[in-house]
């Protein structure tokens, strides 16, 4: 398949994670007394976002500028019987 | 307690994204290879995470967490007792045969090693239970919605009565499901369970960091619930000396031979998934790659259940249900309510007196205690998105074997590859329609997990061993195969009929003919059921074999063991090589058991 599943995988989670930051740094701090008083909408938008990042990158990589050598893990490839 | 803006945004984010990657892989779908086989291109990490993701529905996510409260960590014997090892199994020893015979699916593989007859046997029971799954994920999911009061809110606001909850729930989960696999097909269903996958994991992690931190880390855990909860193998000698009710030979036999390889090496749900991997390479890699987090996910789906009835026993408030009334389900144990009748209004008693206690709410309550809005949101996306993954798995396997081996052979031989192209979007569309009838049959049972296993047992358990025979015995003849299989399932249904569980009445639980034996549990059973049913197939196959005419073995170059070329992997680095990375596994798993002994 010519879409590299790393890049709705990044996208998605990209957009998870901003929303969940910017929820997290403007939301009533009393809502958080059920997750034991951490801002868990803050911290963990912050790792959903890191990990978007992560996957978009590699998914570009590996579609766009795709290198001789990766072969082996590049989802990107055509069909190889 | 009440779910506000962001949580609905996150859902329809992720909504969009589902619908949208079918709408991104429909302009590939050009021939029937592409729509049932994602046109064998997938590599070998994504159909690895698939192969667990199509698993991973809702008897998994609801189910084992459910199981984890109430047998405690001893759960983690459906992974390292009940799938690893099947799982490095099919990768290492019956990959090459799948792949390698270039059959489309299981049941085509069933007709070139033996006949017709063999195929269309398991051709229609596996239709017939893929439907049956997936219209209980369909349930499942539904009842949830009810039951978390997930809807209420927008329901009373636009006016629509509280009882079409249910209804819709089932419809908007079939239409998308029907959507995206009409789309993409294979391709799309895969790529949405990769998908799912990390949701699930994004989901599922913060709720186990924070219930961890809250009961006081493993220690804490340990010291509320005692070592009963806290061990996998302690008092596995007898039935009566530990939670599951069962003992280490009906375990390690029933679940973790019978059970366990019928399902990972012979289910076509999975099997599938690497037949859609790129080289033969990939494809055994395939269920090996899922086997890594197969194994450390006792860890993300039984511990909040242990961590729920961990916690002192309180009611969860629930998402507001809109008019400011919370419905509060009587108290039963830690985060766990009683189950309620739902005509008295009354908890449920047991036969001692004691209220049974709903452990299919551990995991969601766990959700509402623990996450506020925002990341509410995540945690119901991760589980809608397990119960769809659950029920798009069961779509495609469905789908193909429809076309390929009830269709293509029995209906309609010859036609065009257009034309089963359109049958395959076709049986999607009635595939799901069956499901939604499925799921209000499944109204009637309340433990999905223990109903799955006894379909398991009925069909699957008998069908690993015609596999066996018939890859690594020559001499196993068509007739033999189909006798077998007729006979274990046979068996099974006797052995059903004939025994029960303790403390149950007659009738669906068994014992219908008439009962001659009881079993400590259900799940005992359960497993001795399976292992009667396997016995059986093993030992008439046999027999048949030896009194049938042997196949000519010209035909079965590709098909059986001893007349088949090894695949050569001189070529690939030692971490890809299957061999390597099974030991690997098998070795993690061993470790794994014994530190959680």
């Amino acid at each position: 398949m010519g879409l590299d599943i790393r890049l709705p995988i990044g996208m998605l989670f990209t957009i998870i994670g901003v929303l969940l930051i910017l929820f997290g740094a403007f939301s009533n701090p009393l809502i958080y007394a059920q997750s034991l008083g951490i801002n868990v909408n803050l911290t963990w938008g912050v790792a959903l976002l890191v990990f978007g990042i992560v996957m978009l990158y590699f998914g570009a990589r590996a579609m766009f500028w795709p290198r001789p050598g990766d072969a082996g893990g590049s989802p990107s490839g055509k069909s190889r019987h | 307690m009440g779910l506000t803006s962001i949580d609905w945004i996150i859902m329809a984010v992720y909504f969009v994204f589902v619908v949208g990657i079918g709408a991104a892989l429909k302009r590939y779908m050009k021939t029937s290879t592409d729509f049932f086989l994602a046109g064998r291109s997938i590599p070998a990490w994504v159909a690895g995470l698939a192969f667990i993701s199509a698993n991973l529905g809702a008897q998994e996510v609801i189910g084992m967490g459910a199981s984890g409260a109430k047998y405690g960590l001893a759960t983690s014997h459906f992974y390292w007792i009940g799938a690893i090892p099947a799982m490095v199994f099919v990768g290492v020893f019956m990959m090459p045969f799948y792949y390698g015979s270039r059959a489309r699916s299981v049941p085509e593989y069933l007709r070139l090693r033996f006949d017709e007859k063999t195929r269309g046997l398991n051709a229609i029971s596996f239709a017939t239970m893929t439907i049956f799954s997936s219209g209980i994920s369909m349930y499942a999911m539904a009842k949830l919605i009810q039951t978390l009061h997930i809807l209420d809110g927008p329901f009373r606001h636009f006016g629509i009565p509280q009882s079409w909850i249910f209804h819709t729930g089932i419809i908007v989960s079939g239409i998308v499901v029907l959507v995206y696999i009409y789309m993409g097909g294979l391709s799309s269903a895969i790529y949405n369970e990769v998908v799912q996958f990390f949701l699930i994991v994004a989901g599922f992690l913060p709720l186990v960091w924070l219930g961890l931190k809250n009961v006081g880390g493993w220690s804490g855990l340990k010291a509320t619930l005692g070592p009963s909860y806290m061990h996998s193998w302690a008092g596995m000698s007898n039935p009566h000396t530990n939670r599951l009710g069962v003992e280490w030979f009906g375990l390690t036999m029933g679940l973790g031979f019978v059970l366990s390889f019928g399902y990972w090496c012979t289910d076509f749900l999975v099997v599938q998934r690497a037949m859609a991997a790129d080289s033969m390479s990939a494809a055994r890699r395939t269920p090996l790659i899922a086997a890594v987090p197969k194994m450390l996910f006792p860890f993300l789906v039984i511990l909040p259940g242990l961590i729920a009835i961990a916690l002192p026993t309180q009611t969860v408030a629930p998402i507001s249900t809109g008019d400011g009334t919370a419905i509060v389900a009587p108290a039963g144990q830690g985060l766990i309510p009683a189950k309620v009748n739902a005509t008295t209004g009354q908890p449920v008693l047991d036969r001692s007196g004691h209220p049974q206690l709903d452990y299919d709410l551990a995991v969601p309550n766990l959700l509402l205690h623990y996450f506020p809005t925002g990341l509410l949101g995540l945690g119901l996306t991760a589980l809608l998105a397990s119960f769809m993954s659950g029920m798009a798995g069961n779509v495609t396997a469905f789908n193909t074997v429809w076309t390929h081996d009830i269709y293509e052979p029995y209906i309609r031989p010859g036609a065009s590859d257009a034309h089963y192209l359109m049958m395959g979007r076709v049986s999607t569309v009635f595939g799901i329609v069956l499901s939604v009838a499925g799921a209000y049959l499944a109204t009637r049972f309340n433990n999905i997990m223990d109903l799955l296993q006894l379909v398991f047992a009925f069909v699957n358990a008998p069908l690993f061993a015609t596999f066996l025979l018939g890859m690594f015995w020559k001499r196993t003849t068509g007739h033999a195969a189909f006798t077998g299989l007729l006979s274990g399932t046979l068996a099974a249904a006797v052995h059903h009929g004939l025994t029960i569980p303790e403390e149950a009445i007659p009738g669906i639980k068994g014992g219908w003919i008439s009962v001659v034996h009881s079993y400590p549990s259900e799940m005992a059973q359960n497993f001795w059921t399976a292992i009667f049913a396997w016995s059986t197939c093993f030992a008439i196959t046999i027999l048949v074999s030896l009194i049938t005419t042997a196949p000519e073995e010209s035909k079965l170059v590709g098909l059986v063991y001893s007349l088949t070329e090894r695949p050569s992997e001189g070529h690939l680095s030692w971490y890809k090589r299957p061999i390597y990375l099974g030991a690997f596994i098998l070795g993690a798993t061993a470790l794994l058991n014994f530190i959680f002994r």
